[in-house]
């Protein structure tokens, strides 16, 4: 029986396997940002422990950081601390660290990428979960807990259970209006939060493959929210081509031997998966979120459910708590919902084409009267590619903000946060309560359905302005 | 990480699906360097409520936290682990639990109990009528005693977390005996994987 293309990476890096125990894996890549990483590095301290190898550790502030003046001291205190905790944990133990300001710093899921950190038949780990965001390339990446990190740090290497494999195949073509966010979203609404638990999920099928990379990686990346391991996909020549020419990539002699590996990574055809779904693209309209987890999840031209049409009770219970939470009302079309805040940024779609999408949306447009308007780049690099564009430009005329990379408003760590009862069109990965501010109602939209929300004032697609 | 062989003690009712470590502990509580302090943070929103079940008196003593299913999705945050046991809590029943919370919660001796949800759903309802009903969780037979009710059932753990439960074993000092096989494996790595060199 052949193998999928998780099993090989798995094998690829197997360092110790023994019966009755986990499988020890290489990690090749470890990222770290300051939130989950202090107590980590208190650990190896107190053991007289060293980073094992600092030349695959790179670190980045990505969650705390303002967006605005970031030539100022930071003014949250705590957050000030943690960040410099971390600046004086990479010289202590000697890795690589972009702060603020620096022009590689950014979101760690998108700086890896545009780096060339991350390759196909890696093995990526983050005490983040988004990690899965780098199975675009085929790499297999997933999301740790602070101790994993510690272990990481100590070992380069984890101990790991054998998982189950899913496939997730998106037949079809998507339609021109829809995006990759669009299919991740309909994935969600089709297998929910708890679908994929236990299981690395390798996406695949002519709509996957016509995606971009910044695409494919909106999809991997809330591979987790369905609650798989993590979400991966076959490198083909979409990958390559992305790859070329990136700081960390192979060059010469050494590419071409790459390349010949990376060819490799494939699901063969006799390949068994344990878990199976299937969606067609073509049915695959704009998507948003009407509840409290990224299943609760519409049609942008449909209508907020009815409790009642729930069969199951902790369903239909989950649902009324949610239209409580979000201050819905049943059964009217979502279209009709207005707006305070629109959200462009986070490692879901914070990437060069996302801002493309958004900018070609609003272009000589301008945002409805009261809505408040951030786009937050995902990092250094995608700012300043953005600004030699001109997308700022076209973002500044129509009233948004652009500010500075970070995570920003996807989870509220930073100053930019919803108040009590604001409702945010949002292109993160997260709609749980409180998740943008205490009290705030967050809708997770595409970077088009969020641009065109921002110029209507209510839930939009650009095909309705 | 201390030992755990036995959890004996009273259980909350927390009757919500989904409920995400942003709601275990929001991520404000995330700023801290600190690996103490956090049960404060513990559903910090939640417990503005005076209705909420945390609140409830008659649940104070809890050791046990029961809640419905995908409990611990979303961000991977240990710091909801931390909140938890500090808030006094020893293992949390669920019918089905987020990935890396369980991975976390294990690491750090809470203990993952996973039930059928209509165990599940069955014990949420006797703990809301009778909330000094007494839970016998026993690690090393993977099994939820309730005498009073007649309940007795298995839940899964597998082999090498028991092991490492039982004997309050540090991952990382296990893995070093591997020293040796970590070594040859790094020498034979590709020559254009990426390096900070």
């Amino acid at each position: 029986m052949g193998k999928t293309l998780s099993q090989k990476i798995w094998d690829n890096h197997l360092v110790h396997s023994g019966s009755g125990e986990p499988d020890l894996l290489y990690i090749d890549l470890h990222l770290v940002h300051e939130v989950t990483s202090p107590q980590a590095f208190d650990g190896l301290r107190i053991t007289d422990r060293k980073v094992r190898r600092p030349d695959l550790t790179v670190s980045t502030e990505d969650h705390n950081v303002p967006t605005e003046n970031i030539d100022q001291p930071i003014e949250d205190e705590i957050s000030l601390k943690q960040i410099e905790t971390l600046r004086s944990n990479a010289k202590e133990f000697g890795f690589t660290h972009f702060p603020m300001g620096h022009p590689n710093q950014g979101i760690v899921h998108v700086i890896g990428p545009e780096l060339g950190l991350t390759q196909p038949g890696m093995t990526v780990v983050c005490g983040d979960s988004h990690t899965s965001t780098h199975g675009a390339f085929g790499a297999l990446a997933f999301g740790i807990g602070t101790s994993e990190v510690e272990h990481v740090l100590a070992t380069q290497t984890l101990p790991q259970p054998l998982q189950e494999t899913m496939a997730i195949t998106i037949t079809g073509e998507l339609p021109p209006e829809s995006s990759a966010k669009d299919v991740v979203l309909a994935v969600l609404g089709a297998v929910g939060t708890g679908g994929g638990i236990g299981a690395i999920a390798e996406f695949r099928g002519p709509v996957i493959e016509a995606l971009s990379m910044e695409g494919r990686m909106t999809v991997c990346n809330m591979s987790i929210e369905f609650g798989a391991k993590a979400g991966l996909i076959a490198p083909d020549e979409i990958t390559y081509e992305y790859l070329k020419g990136r700081t960390n990539s192979p060059t010469g002699d050494l590419w071409e031997n790459a390349l010949i590996e990376w060819q490799k990574l494939h699901s063969d055809d006799d390949a068994v998966f344990d878990r199976e779904i299937v969606l067609n693209g073509d049915d695959i309209v704009p998507q948003v979120t009407w509840g409290t987890n990224p299943g609760q999840v519409i049609p942008v031209r449909g209508t907020i459910p009815n409790p009642t049409s729930f069969e199951d009770i902790a369903d239909r219970e989950a649902a009324e708590r949610a239209l409580e939470y979000m201050g819905l009302q049943a059964d009217a079309p979502i279209t009709s919902v207005p707006v305070d805040t629109v959200f462009i940024g986070s490692c879901t779609n914070s990437r060069i084409e996302d801002l493309r999408a958004a900018a070609a949306v609003i272009e000589g447009k301008k945002v409805s009267t009261g809505v408040r308007t951030l786009v937050v780049p995902g990092s250094g690099l995608v700012k300043k590619q953005a600004e030699d564009e001109g997308l700022d430009d076209i973002f500044k005329s129509a009233g948004f903000d652009w500010r500075e990379p970070g995570c920003s408003m996807c989870l509220a760590m930073n100053p930019d946060k919803l108040s009590p009862r604001e409702r945010s069109a949002s292109t993160s990965n997260r709609n749980f309560e409180g998740r943008q501010g205490r009290g705030g109602r967050t809708h997770l939209v595409s970077p088009r359905v969020a641009a065109a929300t921002a110029i209507a004032g209510h839930f939009a697609t650009p095909e309705d302005l | 990480m201390e030992a755990v062989h036995i959890i004996q003690g009273t259980a909350v009712p927390l009757d919500r699906s989904d409920v995400d470590t942003d709601q275990i502990i929001p991520s404000d509580w995330l700023k801290r360097v600190e690996r103490t302090g956090f049960e404060k943070g513990l559903f910090s929103e939640w417990k503005d409520d005076p209705e909420f079940i945390l609140n409830d008196e008659a649940y104070s003593a809890a050791s046990i936290l029961i809640a419905g299913p995908n409990f611990g999705t979303g961000s991977s945050r240990e710091h909801a682990v931390w909140a938890i046991q500090q808030a006094g809590f020893q293992a949390v029943i669920s019918p089905r639990f987020g990935p890396i919370f369980k991975n976390n919660s294990t690491k750090n001796g809470l203990v993952p109990v996973e039930v059928d949800p209509e165990i599940g759903n069955r014990l949420l309802v006797e703990v809301q009528q009778q909330p000094l009903l007494e839970f016998v969780i026993d690690v090393e037979r993977r099994l939820v005693e309730v005498p009073e009710i007649n309940l007795e059932v298995e839940f899964p753990l597998d082999k090498p977390v028991q092991h490492r439960l039982l004997n309050g074993l540090d991952d990382i000092s296990i893995t070093l005996t591997n020293e040796a096989s970590i070594s040859t494996f790094e020498e034979a790595r590709m020559a254009w994987l990426p390096s900070q060199k």
